[in-house]
């Protein structure tokens, strides 16, 4: 999925790379590219480019019912693992698109990390300290796992997908894009209503609309070294991070394990590094070796050279032309926030779109995606920014800083809390979001946050509160049973006793989290965001906040 | 609570030169590493954001003034 591809990684150099791949637990599939159409073509809602971004959203728009056309240059899925760490919020995504469970299974779950100085462990973390939700911190899955299935959900979804159809023009108009699309067996005119840009950080389509895409470039250069370890490894399911460990001095490494034994090595090269010497597996394998030991055998499975950078587009949204993923913003890797981020982009849009295509929503309501994302991403940026900062000192006064802190930290809780190897994902408050309505809550989920998971029971079985969000408008109230507040809005209530057509709401977690009082009542939004907190469910001000949910106040 | 320049060390030639042995023996980067850790240190002792960056603000200030002046 060329197009598609998080080019957090522009060292990739395909066919070489491919030479030595050794072996692969997953056999990449090839997907058959559909002749063109005879003559111009009219479609409703395009997606250019077929990587997690744009698959993602493919899918979600078509399970709300929109008819959607994804075009991708490629004919496969990504090579090599690319966004390994798939977030708490990503996997509750996915779990509404049904593919949550799977990843869940096939992912190797991971919550603790360690960060080591030289040869000394500096500090440890766990991300979810809490219990009660359905799904981990952090998975770790390669990236082709995901794009595959959702490939497979797309098509199940009736998603009309053409690989090997290229975007060669893009020309907007008032009313839709005018795209000319290259296949091998012919060229031909699309027209799209709406174009959804998620072709990656090299995006076709924003450089066609001559779109500045600014910010800073890291001088900085990492090598990442997917291995597949053959024997027993004594490294546990955890994220290790080294600042200046003896077996690569000087520099950082962080160590992530995958499913099917293959473990993802990142090492600091620093700027000098020649990109096309150190991907050359004569140069790899010692630095492997230095780390894992002479004798542990493992073979090369995927090897890049990468710098990055973090920017964004000043507006995701051009009229009808709308970006998301990497196209529209792009962040350094440690964090995990450039797969997540997209795959969040994708969740806050794909309601939205619908909504305006069906009229249920004007089409200003796509503005708020602009309001919502922008803020979301300004936040990566940041965190990814400083991640960076203090793994790639810049100057001698930064250096003695960073340091500092490593020296202190293994003693001092206070400088802990200052290591900074990647702020790992978390998702997005949508705080300042013109969406959000008023808010009678107190403490947990505040207007603008996603719906916290919390164990519930049905009819005597375990269940779980985002598996009750299915990605409809709907209304929680915290009270045994009664009518609904307001007819035609689907209403759960969230019961402390047991009881008939209610959530049993047993360890009273769903309540707390959701910082109501008993009684309380909060409006969810179709992606499963708290878009208001009611101290009781009063139809007046539930129905004022439903139309600033859709756009229409 | 904002930043109190008033003189608050009884003895402040004892501090001077605290700080001056605290360097005994070190070369510039060790030195640079060991003030790091002293503002980190004293930073966190202080706990106060708004202070902190009125106290970086200052000692900024006082050396373009040292420059030009």
């Amino acid at each position: 999925m060329g197009s598609g591809e998080g080019s957090a990684f522009p060292g990739l150099d395909a066919p070489r790379l491919r030479a030595f791949i050794c072996r692969m637990a997953f056999t990449a599939p090839r997907y058959a590219a559909p002749s063109p159409p005879p003559g111009p073509e009219r479609r409703g809602v395009v997606v250019v480019g077929g990587g997690l971004v744009g698959l993602t959203l493919a899918l979600d728009l078509a399970q709300r019912g929109v008819a959607v056309t994804l075009l991708d240059d490629d004919d496969t899925v990504s090579t090599g693992s690319r966004a390994i760490c798939f977030a708490k919020r990503t996997l509750e995504i996915y779990g509404r698109l049904g593919l949550g469970p799977r990843m869940l299974a096939k992912g190797v779950t991971w919550r603790k990390g360690r960060v080591f100085h030289g040869a000394h462990e500096a500090y440890a973390f766990d991300l979810l300290p809490e219990e009660g939700h359905e799904y981990p911190a952090f998975i770790n899955l390669q990236q082709y796992y995901a794009e595959a299935w959702l490939v497979e959900a797309c098509a199940a979804a009736g998603v009309d997908l053409r690989w090997r159809h290229k975007v060669s023009a893009v020309h907007p108009q008032a009313a839709g894009v005018e795209l000319a699309i290259t296949t091998q067996g012919g060229d031909y005119a699309l027209h799209a209503d709406w174009l959804l840009a998620c072709d990656g950080a090299r995006s076709f389509v924003r450089e066609s609309l001559n779109l500045p895409f600014t910010g800073q470039v890291f001088r900085d250069r990492f090598l990442i070294a997917d291995v597949v370890i053959k024997g027993d490894v004594a490294f546990p399911t955890e994220r290790w991070f080294w600042f200046d460990p003896p077996f690569h001095p000087g520099q950082s490494v962080l160590l992530h394990k995958q499913p099917d034994n293959v473990w993802r090595i990142d090492f600091q090269l620093g700027w000098d590094a020649d990109p096309e010497v150190e991907r050359q597996p004569d140069r790899v394998i010692p630095r492997v070796q230095a780390m894992l030991g002479p004798d542990l055998p493992f073979d090369l499975e995927w090897v890049s050279v990468y710098t990055f950078r973090c920017r964004r587009l000043e507006k995701f949204r051009h009229g009808r032309v709308i970006f998301a993923g990497d196209s529209a913003h792009q962040v350094s890797p440690f964090g995990a926030r450039g797969g997540n981020g997209g795959v969040q982009d994708a969740d806050n849009l794909a309601w939205k779109l619908a909504a305006v295509l069906n009229g249920t929503a004007p089409e200003s309501l796509l503005d708020s995606y602009d309001a919502e994302r922008i803020a979301a991403a300004d936040e990566n940026i940041l965190h990814s920014t400083r991640s960076t900062d203090f793994i790639t000192p810049k100057g001698k006064a930064a250096q003695a800083y960073r340091d500092a802190v490593l020296d202190l930290a293994a003693q001092h809780p206070f400088a802990r809390s200052l290591v900074n190897s990647g702020r790992l994902s978390r998702p997005a408050i949508l705080a300042g979001s013109p969406l959000n309505g008023p808010d009678a809550g107190q403490g947990g989920a505040v207007p603008g946050s996603p719906l916290p998971d919390a164990p519930l029971r049905r009819d005597g079985q375990p269940d779980w509160l985002l598996r009750q969000a299915k990605g409809q408008e709907m209304l929680l109230v915290c009270a045994p049973p009664g009518p609904p507040p307001l007819p035609g809005l689907p209403t759960l209530f969230l019961s402390p006793e047991e009881a008939p057509h209610a959530a049993h709401d047993h360890a009273g977690l769903a309540r707390l989290r959701l910082g109501l009082p008993p009684g309380g009542a909060a409006l969810v939004r179709p992606d499963q965001h708290v878009a208001a907190r009611f101290a009781w469910p009063d139809p007046v001000a539930i129905q004022a906040a439903r139309a600033r949910l859709w756009g229409r106040a | 609570m904002s930043l109190d320049t008033s003189p608050r060390i009884a003895d402040p030639d004892a501090l001077f030169a605290l700080l001056v042995e605290a360097h005994r023996g070190l070369d510039e980067a060790e030195s640079r590493r060991l003030d790091a850790r002293l503002v980190l240190i004293l930073a966190n002792q202080l706990g106060d954001m708004a202070v902190l960056r009125a106290a970086i603000a200052l000692a900024r200030d006082a050396a373009s003034r040292g420059e030009t002046g």
